[in-house]
């Protein structure tokens, strides 16, 4: 019996009527006879995934927040092709001495008082479609596009990090129990007693000096990788702990006494038994953890220890564009809301996926058994 | 309760520990870059390097500069390697600026958290809820300093209401007032927007236990049904976060937008610290930070109780 149907077993109400209650539905039938509590017109098919899924096609609102953010992943892919084709520039081509032509009119890309060209739209051809930045005069356009690369890959990958070592951390921890359970808990209650900003900030400075050597392996301090594994690493207990927290209750369920009574060994127990039924909090905390990664990295970038320049993110353009926040506010205000609109779609995605993922409600706030805030905030 | 006491402030202090040991390893082992060079200055003689590291005593063993270091912090004699001004006076000297700086965004924040989350609860499915949450995500979803950044150029400079930064002392209230409404504003509506969706979760979850039935069974009205049976149990996840988030920001935790306001608190030293990487300022601060954060902790276990009898502290596993 797969676990899913064991999970899904104890909640299953009475089937009503229509369809799928004779045929085909028996004990090993993979959970099939779960009545959607939701669908209010009495479909019963498919498994626990095919009713979420449903449940989440009904909320127009988190699609079209996907849609929204799959929209902004797909045009910083294209950077290139809009960098080689229209804007003839790359992301850190300075034009500070260059005149633009717009049919009889000629304009300078930056003044001689630093101030730079606003946006152009389609006057120059998508030349500096968004204007250019500051003193330097390099294309507003391309840079955000080319910004916007680094800061999804650093939150996407980073929450891939976080996933990773927080389901092995939680695993260990509240499979085992005992001694591993206690050296795991410990350390993540030093990391959590730390500040998130705070020792992010530590390691991302020092280690934008100094690099980070991890066996033969060499990341510059200037390597994209590093507020990766920073921000990976600092957010880990905010999702073990949960984790950790789920994996307690699971162990006493009679699905696992099942599969040890049939000899399965720790590894088949916590990868094919506790695991799948780990997923749809996994899911949900994985999404909601890359909104927040993205934040972390602005603030990084923000203060220096982030993105390194000449790379650009959002963060290091908004930190760029900060210096002339008086004279020309577009050049802050652009990032920013590139930042907003994108990590507000993965928050209107996670709600809506958590939603129809979990109505109960599982992954919420567990405050009642100690440990709240499963979702770390944003940083401050 | 007393036990309670005893054990968890064993633990926090051996979580003290650890942090001040996993700060000290960060900044002596990791980095490529020697103190005693950076404290020197460019174009120092390699005597001249040496010297300092004697000096300082960077060329001990490291327990033994931890140590040092350690007896330094809590004897309040520790000396920043950059300004050599002493450390603990001028995280004394932040503390008010801070207070005032986290104390006012707290209470904006819990007002308007309570309020939009109660309202969303019960109008939950309706345009007022549904209103409210798209409000409250675009505040979880906005960079702070962006924020502080826009208000910064809006309300400073197009429209010159508020000064632009600085913090005055409580001395002059109006001064005060004036200098802070900003800071606390951007400080406040990400934790308002967050605060609300926890409240109204944690509000739909209670709305569908047993007693809340009973208690509009019995004829009680709409009102003092949420207000007496549901707000009341529901306040548990909103008092632990409040709790997390506050000692956080006490301890120097707002170090962005202290920075981006120019308000000389522990969190802008905290930053100048980090950015000169100043050593001894850098592991006191967050040993301050740590403290608070521990302490609150602490304190929310004791929250519980109060709130919720069936919670008792001994057998609290937290």
């Amino acid at each position: 019996m797969s676990p899913e149907s064991e999970k899904q077993g104890t909640e299953a109400p009475v089937p009503n009527g229509t369809g799928a209650s004779g045929a085909g539905s028996g004990i090993e039938s993979d959970g099939a006879r779960v009545v959607d509590a939701d669908a209010g017109d009495g479909r019963q098919t498919g498994g626990p995934w095919a009713i979420a899924w449903r449940r989440l096609r009904r909320n127009k609102f988190a699609l079209f927040a996907l849609g929204v953010f799959l929209l902004i992943v797909i045009c910083c892919l294209l950077a290139p092709v809009w960098a080689n084709n229209v804007a003839d520039t790359g992301p850190n081509t300075t034009h500070t001495l260059e005149k633009l032509h717009e049919g009889d009119e000629v304009k300078e890309v930056v003044e001689p008082s630093g101030k730079s060209i606003g946006p152009q739209w389609f006057a120059a051809g998508g030349k500096f479609f968004l204007g250019a930045d500051g003193h330097l005069g390099r294309d507003e356009m391309v840079r955000l596009l080319y910004g916007g690369r680094s800061s999804l890959f650093i939150g996407i990958v980073a929450a891939v990090i976080t996933t990773i070592l927080a389901i092995v951390f939680a695993l260990l921890s509240g499979f085992y129990g005992g001694w591993t359970d206690t050296v795991i808990s410990r350390f993540m209650d030093v990391i959590w007693a730390f500040p998130v900003v705070l020792l992010s900030l530590a390691l991302g400075i020092v280690l934008a000096v100094g690099g980070l050597q991890i066996g033969p392996l060499h990341l510059k301090g200037s390597s994209l990788w590093i507020p990766t594994l920073i921000i990976g690493f600092v957010y880990t207990p905010y999702m073990a702990r949960p984790l950790r927290g789920e994996i307690l209750a699971l162990r006493e369920k009679e699905f696992i006494e099942a599969a040890v009574a049939q000899g399965a060994g720790p590894a088949r127990i916590m990868f094919l038994e506790i695991l799948p039924n780990l997923m749809s909090t996994i899911i949900v905390f994985f999404t909601l953890n890359i909104a927040n990664n993205m934040l972390l990295e602005a603030v990084l970038s923000y203060l220096g220890a982030g993105v390194q320049p000449p790379s650009s993110s959002w963060g290091t353009m908004i930190s760029e564009g900060f210096t002339a926040l008086y004279s020309q506010p577009l050049l802050t205000i652009i990032p920013g809301t590139a930042i907003l609109l994108t990590v507000l779609s993965v928050n209107v995605f996670g709600d809506g996926l958590r939603d129809a993922l979990d109505p109960k409600s599982k992954v919420r706030f567990e405050a009642r058994s100690g440990t709240a805030d499963t979702e770390a905030i944003g940083p401050v | 309760m007393l036990r309670f006491l005893i054990r968890r402030i064993l633990g926090a202090m051996a979580v003290l520990f650890a942090i001040s040991v996993l700060v000290f390893l960060i900044f002596n082992v990791v980095p490529a870059t020697n103190p005693a060079a950076r404290i020197a200055g460019k174009n120092a003689t390699p005597q001249l390097i040496k010297n300092v590291e004697e000096e300082w005593g960077f060329d001990k063993a490291l327990p033994e500069q931890y140590w040092t270091q350690m007896k330094l912090i809590f004897t309040g004699k520790v000396e920043s390697f950059q300004s050599h001004i002493n450390v603990d006076k001028r995280i004394a000297e932040g503390i008010p600026a801070t207070a005032s700086l986290c104390i006012g965004a707290a209470i904006i924040w819990l007002s308007f958290g309570f309020l939009f989350g109660y309202l969303s609860a019960v109008r939950a499915g309706g345009w007022l809820d549904r209103g409210l949450t798209v409000l409250a995500l675009v505040g979880v979803s906005m960079p702070v300093f962006w924020l502080a950044s826009l208000l910064l150029y809006y309300f400073t400079y197009k429209i010159e209401i508020f000064p632009a930064s600085g913090y005055e002392p409580l001395s002059d209230p109006g001064k005060w007032l004036s200098h802070l409404i900003l800071p606390w504003i951007s400080l406040a509506v990400l934790f308002a927007g967050f605060y609300s969706r926890v409240l109204r979760s944690s509000m739909l979850d209670v709305m569908n236990e047993d007693y809340v039935r009973t208690a509009r069974a019995k004829g009680l009205s709409q009102r003092r049904v949420m207000t007496k049976h549901v707000l009341r149990n529901s306040l548990i996840p909103v008092i632990t976060l409040f709790g997390l988030d506050f000692g956080v920001l006490i301890g120097g935790g707002a170090i962005v937008t202290e920075t981006l306001f120019n308000i000389e608190g522990v969190g802008l030293f905290t930053a100048e610290a980090l950015q000169t990487q100043d050593f001894p300022s850098i592991m006191t601060v967050t040993l301050f930070g740590a403290f608070f954060i521990v302490l609150f902790n602490i304190l929310v276990d004791i929250a519980y109780a109060y709130l919720d009898p069936r919670i008792r502290l001994g057998t609290s596993t937290a």
